[in-house]
């Protein structure tokens, strides 16, 4: 049964960005390798925490859609727990009025991006 | 005396109840999916302390309060918003 899901996870803010993306490269690869097929990404960056994880306030947020078997989301679950560099994750399976917002905010960005750069 | 007796004089003035009426935001705007991932939007429906406010007060229909609370867990989940706090506005 292929479905549409969600995943945003937290990395330690004392990553540098060569090892955030090794570990982004990581999990996109479990993914793709498990027959999922990643329809966005999104990299929210640094983010400051609304309560501390860990003993850390902030951390860095990335965002990933795909589609894939329901079987993949356990594997993806312990991954994320095994690894030491996620300090939280959250997957969650989209609905069609999830995915149809999750349209509509990627029109949009597009539209922001190229505002934002002649600024 | 007479005078008196036709103007009724109140202590306090009397409750005239004018009620606001309440509507579902997410039925009249048709939004059909909250967002766990605004945070932003998401305040409007928590008190100071960073509780779910209740549908009496909103006046959120039955379907999109169950849909609201589930984002906002959500987003409590993953850092986006507290779990306690004092002054979240």
């Amino acid at each position: 049964m292929i479905n549409q899901y969600e995943t945003v996870f937290i990395a330690t803010p004392v990553l540098s960005e060569t090892q955030m993306k090794e570990a982004v490269d990581k999990f996109k690869a479990i993914i793709t390798n498990n027959k999922g097929e990643i329809i966005s990404e999104e990299n929210w960056g640094l983010r400051k925490l609304a309560y501390p994880i860990q003993k850390k306030s902030t951390g860095f947020y990335y965002l990933i859609e795909f589609k894939s078997d329901g079987k993949l989301i356990q594997k993806l679950e312990t991954e994320y727990r095994r690894d030491e560099r996620i300090i939280r994750f959250l997957a969650v399976k989209m609905d069609k009025y999830a995915a149809e917002y999750s349209e509509k905010r990627k029109a949009k960005k597009y539209v922001e991006e190229p505002v934002k750069k002649e600024e | 005396m007479s005078q008196n007796q036709s103007e009724i004089r109140y202590l306090t003035p009397p409750a005239v109840e004018i009620r606001k009426v309440k509507y579902c935001r997410f039925k009249k705007n048709r939004i059909k999916y909250i967002d766990y991932k605004d945070p932003e939007f998401l305040k409007k429906f928590l008190n100071e302390q960073g509780k779910i406010l209740p549908r009496r007060v909103t006046g959120n229909s039955l379907k999109y309060q169950r849909k609201l609370a589930t984002a906002v867990k959500r987003a409590r989940h993953i850092a986006l918003l507290p779990y306690v706090t004092d002054l979240l506005k």
